[in-house]
């Protein structure tokens, strides 16, 4: 780490160094191992949540090809009903938490305050905290694969009893309730650096009314998971307090209620499809209008749309229990609620409709992801609206009808979207694009692939397919569906497989792109390739909504209005951040404590061979609080650290300016 | 050292340096309070829940609460945020001597209320034989005060480090907002501390 502790380099010649603690000396590597730990440049981490989200996804899909080898023919043994039960919780799991979250989490860091006009997000040093949480709940989630008692086996919904002690004993649903709260923690901190950033550090000009749609909807999605994360992250801990030290939360026989569980994982699971769903319906709502080259239709009413979307979310949880016997009032409120929902998603497919109506549509890949996606995620929609009516539900409750469905709106909807924007920032981050042959053609593997392996499932479903059932008997009528929905997934795979290796040679030698290839209109398509730390020379002025499209019309104006503030602003300097280590020392405090919480056996020792109960207990409390201590360390030291930053003067030698009195963080 | 143009002059209320003047720590702490929210929420809603569905033979809550000490650890909870409440103004008027006073009386009353807090645990576990494991009256009461209880304690090494950097010259008057940060945290967990005092106390004396 001695590369990492270059003391004085910041500091003007003339200035000496105050003296203070070692440890308190920031690190200031550019480049190599530490520069990645210690980064907290929104765009680094950016790239840090995209790498780790594609790896999971890749995990994810393997796990999903497993589940369709196990049901490509009736009595098939490929798995086992146990090994069966870890595929589908943890390709669930997998897909959700570390793969379409962080995904989208990717592009909230990497271009949210890109389009806003920021130099970095509120608290750069917290947004790599929430990275690097993030990463130790993944680990905690699959470390189980590893271990004797195996992957969490207890579905993604984790509901009790069959998740309490006496049904599954073993570690595996302890490392899944660790991981999953973990993971809530790095959401709810990297959403509240985002709203902070979107509300408090917008350009001068940039109106709330003037945010690119992106950025809108990472703001309501950061509202949405502020608020709705808690609940399940209770509803963790209750289970996590009656597997560990034997409290009732969930214990029937003293009087707990497993319906308890389901409101809890529910009030949190319905705003949760909502977390996954807005991001893509942004990025959408960014491709459309620059391929389209016309402005967004309607862009208040999309905006709107996005925020009731946003509350409505909120009061549809009930439509997942159905069956649960709720009472006719409480059912037929929450149906009213659920077909309620379906109107602004509607008022939005017929927005982006109008944006395309009569534009000059240029079929370049990321268009033809994003037409795809209203496509599918219509139809995704369609089979929801079908679950609203509560008696239709009771018959397609459980049945892969609902897999298809939510496939069509994970898939088609948010998993097109997201295919959409690396394809179509990708020349913003790496300067150069994907052939557009190769490109289509994933696009046209994975858009059959999808159809051929979900569309089967509506009629496998009505048919009385149940979900999560390991195999079958060959006389239910199953068999063609199944097998049908097989080949459609290694389709499937082959596209994202196609897409994925494309995107990797792209990246050595692909087409080098210029400044702006796609036109588009959006204040990130400003700044050069790769992207400097510190975005912008100058900060810009927002006179119109499409800002940067305003800029390349009205270049005089800005020309002039620039060398004005590049003027006032050389004074003082760009302020730009420290780095630090102690977010992710930190982090890895909260990884030791979270694997020694989930992990450690009580009855088995953890070094030795069999140990006394007691002393196991110890073993773990201590491993728990020596990571407890470092976690201790690392938020104390962050804070002693202090958000300190340096000037940067772009014009001249790039000297360095120390400064301790920034009083913004 | 250099000294910022306008570290002179800090208005607590008006931050020019952020788009609507709010001071970023101050915005990411109320966001963060809104999300403490739902998490008090969800566990006074199970509480709750359970304390209208009770099992066969459940621990009545009347016999092993004692109001009358509760209710002088909430007075004293309370006190403690009007305590505060004097901190953030006397550091907002640069008076550090007068903030110091305040907070080490508000650490003082926050270290009664754990005090109480650890007294009534042990009391109930050890006189009324309530446990964490043997009721579901235990369970939640203990998972929910016990929670509150962990946000006082955090606040209370908040307050204690502030307040011994304030000798040491690191918390100056430049600091008022990492105060004020601080004290809506404290306030927040005081009307928590409110309602689960209505919810989960005074309820059961009702009727």
């Amino acid at each position: 780490m001695a590369d990492a502790i270059a003391k004085p380099s910041l500091l003007t010649k003339d200035e000496p160094a105050q003296p203070k603690a070692l440890v308190l000396y920031r690190p200031t590597a550019k480049t190599g191992l530490i520069s990645w730990l210690t980064t907290v440049d929104h765009k680094r981490i950016g790239f840090l949540y995209g790498i780790s989200a594609l790896f999971f996804f890749l995990v994810g899909g393997l796990e999903a090809l497993f589940i369709r080898i196990q049901l490509f023919r009736p009595n098939n043994t490929f798995l086992t009903a146990q090994q069966y039960n870890e595929m589908f919780t943890m390709h669930a799991t997998t897909m959700i938490f570390l793969a379409i979250m962080p995904l989208s989490a990717a592009f909230f860091n990497f271009i949210m305050p890109l389009q806003i006009g920021a130099r970095d997000v509120a608290f750069p040093r917290l947004n790599a905290f929430s990275y690097w949480v993030f990463l130790a709940g993944a680990i905690i989630l699959n470390v189980g694969w590893f271990m004797k008692d195996g992957a969490p086996n207890g579905g993604w919904f984790g509901y009790t009893p069959l998740t309490t002690s006496t049904y599954i004993p073993g570690h595996s649903i302890d490392l899944w309730v660790m991981g999953l709260q973990l993971l809530g923690v790095a959401s709810i901190a990297a959403s509240l650096n985002f709203i902070v950033t979107i509300i408090n550090l917008r350009a001068p000009g940039m109106t709330m009314m003037r945010l690119p749609v992106f950025t809108w909807m990472t703001l309501v999605t950061a509202f949405l998971i502020v608020l709705a994360f808690p609940a399940i992250t209770i509803a963790l801990v209750e289970l996590m307090m009656d597997r560990l030290f034997g409290t009732n939360f969930f214990e029937v026989s003293n009087g707990g209620m497993p319906t308890l569980w389901i409101h809890l994982f529910w009030v949190f699971g319905h705003p949760e499809v909502y977390i996954l769903i807005l991001p893509g319906m942004g990025i959408i709502s960014e491709i459309l209008p620059t391929f389209a080259r016309k402005p967004l239709f309607g862009y208040p009413i999309v905006v709107f749309s996005g925020a009731c979307i946003g509350f409505l979310g909120f009061g549809v949880w009930s439509h997942h229990m159905f069956t649960t016997g709720l009472g006719t009032v409480a059912t037929a409120a929450f149906a009213v609620t659920t077909m309620a929902i379906a109107v602004p998603t509607g008022v939005k497919i017929f927005n982006w409709i109008g944006t395309i109506w009569g534009g000059h549509l240029r079929m370049r890949t990321p268009m033809m992801f994003a037409l795809g996606f209203i496509w599918l995620f219509m139809i995704g929609g369609f089979s929801g609206i079908m679950h609203a009516a509560a008696p239709a539900d009771a018959e397609q409750h459980n049945s892969y009808f609902v897999v298809a469905h939510f496939h069509y709106v994970l898939i088609g909807g948010s998993l097109f979207a997201l295919l959409a924007g690396i394809h179509y920032w990708f020349p913003l981050m790496f300067g150069r694009k994907v052939s557009e042959f190769w490109g289509k053609l994933s696009f046209w593997t994975i858009f059959v692939g999808f159809n051929v392996t979900f569309f089967p499932m509506h009629f496998l479903g009505l048919d009385g397919m149940p979900r999560r059932t390991f195999t079958y008997d060959p006389n239910m009528g199953w068999n063609d569906g199944n097998r049908v929905a097989t080949i459609g997934a290694f389709i499937l795979g082959i596209g994202v497989a196609i897409y994925f290796i494309v995107m990797i040679i792209t990246y050595f030698k692909g087409e080098k792109t210029a400044l702006d290839p796609w036109d588009a209109r959006t204040l990130e398509w400003g700044i050069p390739t790769p992207c400097p730390e510190y975005n912008f020379r100058v900060t810009p002025t927002v006179h119109a909504r499409d800002n940067w499209w305003y800029e390349k019309h009205h270049q005089e104006q800005i020309a002039k209005e620039n060398a004005e503030h590049e003027k006032a602003e050389s004074e003082h300097g760009i302020h730009m951040p420290f780095q630090s280590i102690y977010p992710f020392v930190a982090a890895v405090g909260i990884l030791i404590s979270g694997l020694s919480i989930g992990a450690i056996d009580p009855n088995i020792g953890f070094f030795s061979g069999a140990a006394a109960p007691h002393d196991v207990i110890g073993r773990k409390l201590g491993i728990v609080l020596i990571g407890f201590v470092i976690f201790l360390i690392g938020v104390y030291l962050w804070a002693l650290e202090g958000n300190e930053g340096y000037h940067l003067h772009l014009d001249g030698d790039h000297g360095h300016d120390h400064d301790d009195h920034h009083h913004h963080s | 050292m250099s000294t910022h143009a306008h570290a002179a002059a800090i208005d607590p209320h008006d931050d020019p340096t952020t788009t609507t003047g709010i001071p970023n720590k101050k915005l990411i702490m109320w966001t963060f309070l809104a999300s403490d929210c739902m998490f008090f929420g969800c566990l006074i809603s199970t509480h709750l829940i359970y304390r209208l569905h009770p099992a066969p033979g459940a621990l009545v809550a009347k016999n092993v609460f004692s109001i009358e000490l509760t209710s002088f650890s909430t007075f004293i909870l309370l006190m403690s945020s009007l305590m505060m409440a004097l901190a953030v103004d006397a550091i907002q008027k640069g008076n550090l001597k007068s903030m110091r006073g305040a907070l080490a009386t508000t650490i003082f009353f926050g270290l009664i209320f754990l005090g109480c807090q650890v007294y009534e645990f042990s009391h109930f576990v050890s006189e009324k034989h309530m446990t964490i494991t043997n009721s579901m009256l235990g369970t939640t009461f203990f998972t929910l005060t016990g929670t509150h209880g962990l946000h006082v304690l955090i606040g209370v090494i908040w307050l204690t480090s502030m307040l011994i950097y304030s000798y040491t010259g690191r918390l100056t008057e430049k600091n008022a907002i990492d105060v004020e940060m601080m004290g809506l945290y404290w306030h927040f967990v005081d009307i928590v501390w409110i309602v689960i005092f209505t919810a989960v106390y005074l309820l059961e004396y009702v009727s």
